[in-house]
């Protein structure tokens, strides 16, 4: 039995028969398998540009219309009274920012105790790969199905509050944190455990004295990310803390009227054909997304400092 | 003198009490939080499907096959929405799955090392705007775009049934699946490039030495090696854009009837809930919406889990060492 050479008349011929097999089976042209080569590398490259643009011609979009909508006064100030131009959306971010501090005050101790039993009291076990399947599904279940959730638990009968919002969002951000809460607490090292083992600290001081202070920084970037997600969230708003009663309002727990919020007002203006509530859309939409992308942007810069820090 | 300090209780004969406290507070209030978690999950379901009883008891599974929504003489039928939610999810599918598996081979193997630090934080940029911004730059600035377009797109392939004759708005099925494709590319992208930098660098470094070009060592030795992997990228993909409640309501134009052509007005279940949840007329169009939030719980369930199941079981070591 002779070594087939790489390509050649018998590469070729043996080629037909082969190729199912073995895509890797050589089919004697060069210049041919250069020429496709490249093509597919243009390909992915063009694909990768193309999703680059995409994001570019989105985040232009909202500048080019948003920022010009931008004063203080937009703001700081309630929107008019009839509809007309002029007006801010101070009651929009103040309702955003309390259902969402609101949520993350519910979702974040939660998480971190999630996390710590997976990897301090049950690392490797049954009940941690349980529960790391429940957060993967909680993750994976759509904001629309949660929103319906909590209706029926908690405004049917009392009316739309925001706080049923923010328990809707803290089911959407428990298992972000839980995750990454929990890959950080893994990265803690061992040595540090071990030491304090050999001291004969019980294990609740190493957790809250040794373990926690270490992984503090990365748990609460991994918030971070929670909080830029749960802050652009529409569905739960829409469904459980959208039909406001004429006043002012900032309470959560005022059971009965929604609140004002950024991305409420945002859909609203979208399904109507006012132009002013638009041009009020397009300066809340750039203000969120401004939001969200900072605080996503520099919580993965701390994330990766954090995660250099620990390992290295 | 003991060295083994921490063997077994008895050798702390004079423990302190609020040690052992501590320890058994700090456990409890773990465990308390994963039983949260859990608790949420069965409620989640419970909830739903109590609250589509109603639906339940009066169409049973013809609500599946039913294509009437009339919320004023009680006539619920979830059939539009089923075959909205499959054409917009499926299109988006089509679409995105190619362009974010390329993007996934392009960061993970065929970038220059610098550009994969700007590329990739862009790419996860591109999945952190939200859906609702998505939308209304959907409506307000795509969907303009493409109406203008349409009649010509029309005009050449209109005998495909896809591509039937447009609307004026342009608020159509084929707008949603623009922007779920834009939603679920990230998505794809940063899951296949996660798993493409999981295949050995000896099985590359073994193709390109015996001659093998870049696409012939992605298409004999990366692709066959993550396939599944892909698959449940696609799956992952596929459950997101089925569940996108508000950027669908958006762009879709909420129609109650099901067309063939893409240039059309349509619905999907999620985005059928979005609009008429807030407003819903009586107990039985509640009870409806209810029923196909439970539709889709159970799509989405099937799906995570499928995905779990095929990404544990077919991981990379396993197709390696089978």
């Amino acid at each position: 039995m002779t070594s087939r050479p790489f390509h050649g008349a018998v590469g070729q011929t043996l080629s037909a028969e082969v190729d199912l097999a073995a895509p890797l089976t050589a089919t004697g042209n060069l210049r041919r398998r250069l020429i496709v080569s490249r093509i597919a590398v243009g390909a992915a490259t063009a694909a990768a540009l193309a999703a680059v643009a995409v994001l570019g011609i989105v985040v232009s979009s909202v500048i080019h219309r948003g920022a010009s909508q931008l004063s203080i006064g937009f703001l700081t100030k309630n929107p008019p009274q009839f509809p007309g131009p002029g007006g801010g959306i101070a009651p929009a971010i103040v309702g955003t920012a309390v259902i969402v501090g609101l949520a993350t005050a519910i979702a974040m101790p939660i998480g971190v105790l999630i996390a710590l039993y997976m990897t301090e009291f049950a690392r490797g076990s049954r009940t941690a790969r349980l529960m790391r399947t429940v957060l993967d599904l909680m993750n994976g279940l759509p904001s629309i199905v949660i929103a319906v959730f909590v209706f029926g638990l908690l405004v049917v009968g009392r009316g739309q509050s925001g706080f049923a919002a923010a328990v809707a969002l803290a089911i959407i951000e428990l298992p972000l944190i839980a995750r990454s809460s929990q890959e950080v607490l893994l990265l803690v090292p061992g040595h540090l455990r071990e030491a304090a083992d050999s001291l004969g600290v019980r294990r609740w001081r190493t957790v809250l004295g040794v373990i926690l202070p270490s992984a503090m920084g990365g748990i609460v970037t991994g918030t971070l990310l929670a909080v830029a997600r749960a802050a652009g969230e529409t569905a739960p708003i829409i469904i459980l803390c959208s039909l406001i009663r004429p006043g002012v309002h900032v309470s959560p727990f005022s059971f009965g009227t929604g609140l004002d919020t950024i991305t409420g007002l945002i859909f609203v203006a979208s399904q109507q054909a006012d132009p002013y509530n638009e041009a009020r859309a397009w300066g809340a939409a750039f203000v969120l997304l401004a939001f969200i992308l900072f605080t996503s942007l520099g919580a993965r810069a701390l994330l990766n400092r954090n995660r250099r820090r620990l390992s290295g | 003198m003991s060295v083994a300090v921490r063997t077994t209780r008895a050798a702390h004969p004079r423990e302190r009490l609020s040690d052992r406290a501590g320890d058994w507070l700090i456990r409890g209030l773990c465990a308390a939080a994963c039983l949260i978690a859990l608790a949420a999950m069965v409620a989640i379901a419970y909830k739903l499907i109590t609250g589509a009883h109603l639906a339940f008891s009066k169409f049973g599974l013809h609500f599946l096959t039913t294509s009437t929504w009339k919320p004023n003489f009680l006539q619920f039928g979830a059939l539009p929405f089923i075959y909205g939610t499959a054409m917009t999810s499926g299109v988006a599918l089509v679409l995105a799955l190619p362009i974010g598996v390329a993007i996934g081979l392009y960061l993970s193997l065929l970038a220059p090392q610098r550009l994969r630090g700007v590329i990739g934080p862009l790419v996860e940029m591109l999945a952190a705007i939200p859906s609702v911004i998505l939308g209304l730059w959907g409506i307000l600035v795509l969907a303009p775009f493409i109406r203008d377009r349409e009649p010509a797109v029309h005009g050449a392939l209109g005998f495909v049934p896809l591509f039937g004759r447009p609307q004026t708005v342009g608020a159509s099925v084929f707008t949603a699946a623009l922007i779920l494709t834009i939603m679920i590319i990230p998505i794809i992208a940063s899951i296949s490039r996660d798993l493409f930098l999981t295949v050995p660098d000896e099985l590359q470094d073994g193709a390109v030495a015996l001659g093998a070009t870049k696409w012939e060592v992605v298409r004999g030795v990366i692709l066959p090696t993550t396939a599944s992997g892909v698959v449940s990228a696609a799956l992952l993909g596929l459950g997101r854009a089925l569940g996108e409640a508000i950027a669908v309501a958006q762009v879709i134009g909420g129609g109650n009837l099901a067309h063939t052509s893409l240039f059309e007005t349509g619905d999907t279940m999620a985005s059928r809930i979005a609009l008429q949840f807030p407003g819903a007329l009586n107990s039985l169009h509640f009870a409806s919406l209810y029923y196909l939030a439970v539709i889709l719980l159970v799509i989405g369930l099937v799906f995570n889990l499928l995905a779990q199941l095929i990404s544990r079981r077919f991981s990379v070591e396993r197709t390696l060492t089978r």
